[in-house]
């Protein structure tokens, strides 16, 4: 059980208004695709989510708890991040960043022990990267470190995993190899799972619901199939565009 | 969880985590630290303008330290020089040399930026301003042991960093750029101060290079009594919170994002970071190279985390500046940071060129 309740959303950046007011639930064990132009206050959203930025107004409940009540460690027990890319300062094989995904179970003084060893090696066979260990994350392919940052989210064994734009700099074979794995997190692990995407045909293709912001405002929820109806990507991204929801493989 | 690949991805064969070979374990390489140390502390005490016996040395340290009931045999001479004048200045370099690398490291992953080192922030600059002021105005103050030279370095080095904290808060930059430009701006309004001390400083300005160039001559067990507190809680401090610095290095907001008090820990670091820092200027000098170049070469071996990080750079940076003590006296009292340079800098290009761990730069 986890489900995620957003009341009333607000956020602003000094005058700049991000999100207006939303009201969104996220019922444990969903898919969803958080969808939208550029600067719809898709990456607002979620870090709002996360409790990582200040809300204007609003509140975000976590199990009918706020999260301005819960300590970040607790947060991120349940709610694990994976974020667009991330610069590594210095050389760090890739089964160590994995390993960061245990430090909110870890204690201060005592190391990882060795059921966190075991949750970080599943957690990279289970995204795939078995392969890859012992090499320096740095040196992977964008795609590649994807995985890696996924597999940091999975070893942190959240139930809800939070996505920003995860297909973005990808290409064809990575992105449907990540898309594949969300959905199977989610069908055989139970996770709930939010992506935030620009490609409406991959939300269309790989999840039930979606979410479309425009200008800060969810201005449809539902399966993608309405919520991506021609005239509303007309309004929305402005280009004449029918996303095909048949076939093996979705285009826009 | 189930294991299993999920449908879709080209099925890799599950391969066990290769171990890691046993030179480069972390409790590997702590145990040849801890040997280097113990060579560093009996070669330290044993050579210098008159050599000890290393027996003598040995049996000095197990008679007078550890109370082993051993029979006298060296002259009270060799026990006043090696307990009173070579002691005290070997453990303050230890002490020193491994609180800079440990504040090296902290610096480096806070500021998630390999080329910071522990005098970025402001330090090194309000330590030397600090001491050269004391130089113009030699007032004749002093607290446990400490010249009011060494009370003016620390209080500077505190200072500047407080400065710099307060001053980078204020900036529109991102939350780290702006805190490194800061530091700069600040550092190169100290060193203006600096150079004009040194103008005006005439016939002293000897006594201000000396205190830039690093020296551990005028090192005390007083001294030793004051920074040791300072240097080893401090220390104990930031290897504490090393969960906190392995967050950081993949930037604030993911770091939030795996349960960390984000502003909170990086005062928490870089303010015993400087602590420890001010300490060693204070009643060393500015010891350069060790801070930098420590926590790379750990690094190398035993890769980014800090708990094994931390305690490493302590041990190695201990060792190799009671090394470079020695090895700066024995010629006859050149400055330290003199040597940790030029024994340091090829050591270090050499380990970039040749050794091959897959943690390199």
């Amino acid at each position: 059980m986890s489900d995620l309740r957003l009341v009333d959303v607000a956020l602003s950046y000094g005058s700049r208004t991000a999100l207006a007011g939303l009201d969104v639930t996220i019922a444990s064990g969903e898919r969803v695709a958080v969808l939208g132009p550029n600067g719809a206050g898709k990456s607002s959203l979620l870090r709002c989510m996360t409790g990582v930025l200040p809300l204007s107004r609003g509140q975000v409940l976590l199990d009918g708890v706020p999260l301005a009540e819960l300590g970040r460690e607790a947060i991120a027990r349940r709610i694990a991040v994976v974020p667009q890319q991330v610069d590594l300062p210095f050389a760090i094989r890739v089964e160590e960043v994995v390993a960061l995904g245990r430090i909110p179970h870890e204690r201060s003084f005592h190391g990882p022990t060795a059921h966190d060893r075991e949750i970080v090696d599943e957690a990279i066979h289970r995204v795939g990267l078995d392969a890859f260990v012992g090499r320096d994350a740095r040196e992977l392919s964008l795609g590649e470190r994807q995985l890696v940052l996924i597999a940091m989210a999975v070893a942190q064994q959240a139930r809800l995993l939070l996505l920003d734009e995860p297909t973005v700099h990808l290409d064809l074979r990575h992105q449907v190899q990540v898309m594949d794995l969300l959905a199977d997190l989610n069908d055989r692990d139970g996770l709930t799972i939010l992506a935030v995407l620009h490609d409406l045909a991959l939300a269309a293709h790989y999840f039930p619901r979606a979410l479309l912001l425009d200008g800060g405002r969810l201005v449809a929820d539902g399966p993608p199939a309405q919520v991506l109806a021609p005239e509303r990507v007309r309004t929305t991204f402005g280009v004449d565009a029918a996303v095909w929801m048949g076939g093996a493989r979705p285009g826009v | 969880m189930r294991a299993g690949v999920a449908p879709g991805i080209p099925a890799l064969s599950a391969r066990a985590r290769p171990a890691t070979p046993r030179w480069r374990r972390p409790t590997t390489v702590a145990a040849v630290g801890l040997a280097a140390l113990a060579v560093a502390l009996v070669a330290g005490l044993a050579f210098g303008s008159v050599s000890i016996p290393l027996g003598d040395t040995v049996a000095i340290l197990a008679h007078r330290l550890l109370g082993w009931p051993v029979a006298v045999t060296w002259p009270t001479s060799s026990e006043t020089i090696v307990l009173e004048l070579r002691l005290p200045r070997v453990l303050m370099a230890m002490l020193a040399g491994g609180g800079l690398a440990v504040a090296g490291a902290t610096m480096q992953g806070v500021l998630r930026n390999p080329l910071a080192d522990p005098y970025v922030l402001g330090t090194a600059s309000g330590a030397a301003l600090g001491a050269s002021l004391a130089v113009l105005v030699p007032l004749p103050l002093g607290l446990l042991g400490l010249g009011f030279g060494q009370l003016l370095a620390f209080v500077g080095a505190v200072v500047a960093v407080a400065l710099v904290w307060r001053l980078s808060r204020a900036s529109r930059l991102g939350s780290l750029t702006g805190l490194l430009l800061t530091g700069y701006a600040v550092g190169s309004l100290l060193a203006a101060g600096l150079s004009m001390a040194m103008v005006l400083s005439g016939a002293q300005l000897r006594q201000i290079v000396y205190f830039l160039l690093g020296s551990l001559a005028t090192a005390t067990w007083q001294q030793v009594a004051v920074a040791a507190p300072l240097i080893i809680a401090g220390v104990a401090v930031l290897a504490w919170r090393a969960r906190a610095l392995d967050a950081l290095m993949l930037g604030d907001e993911t770091a939030a994002h795996l349960g960390l008090a984000v502003a909170r820990e990086r005062v928490i670091l870089l303010a015993f970071a400087a602590l420890v820092t001010a300490a060693a200027v204070a009643t060393c000098g500015l010891i350069g190279f060790v801070g930098l170049v420590v926590p790379h070469m750990v690094r190398l071996v035993v890769g980014p985390a800090a708990r094994p990080l931390l305690p490493l750079a302590a041990i190695f940076g201990a060792a190799f500046l009671a090394f470079a003590d020695l090895l700066a006296r024995l010629p006859g009292e050149l400055p330290v940071g003199i040597v940790t340079a030029v024994i340091g800098a090829p050591f270090f290009l050499l380990i970039l060129r040749h050794v091959r761990t897959g943690y390199e730069l």
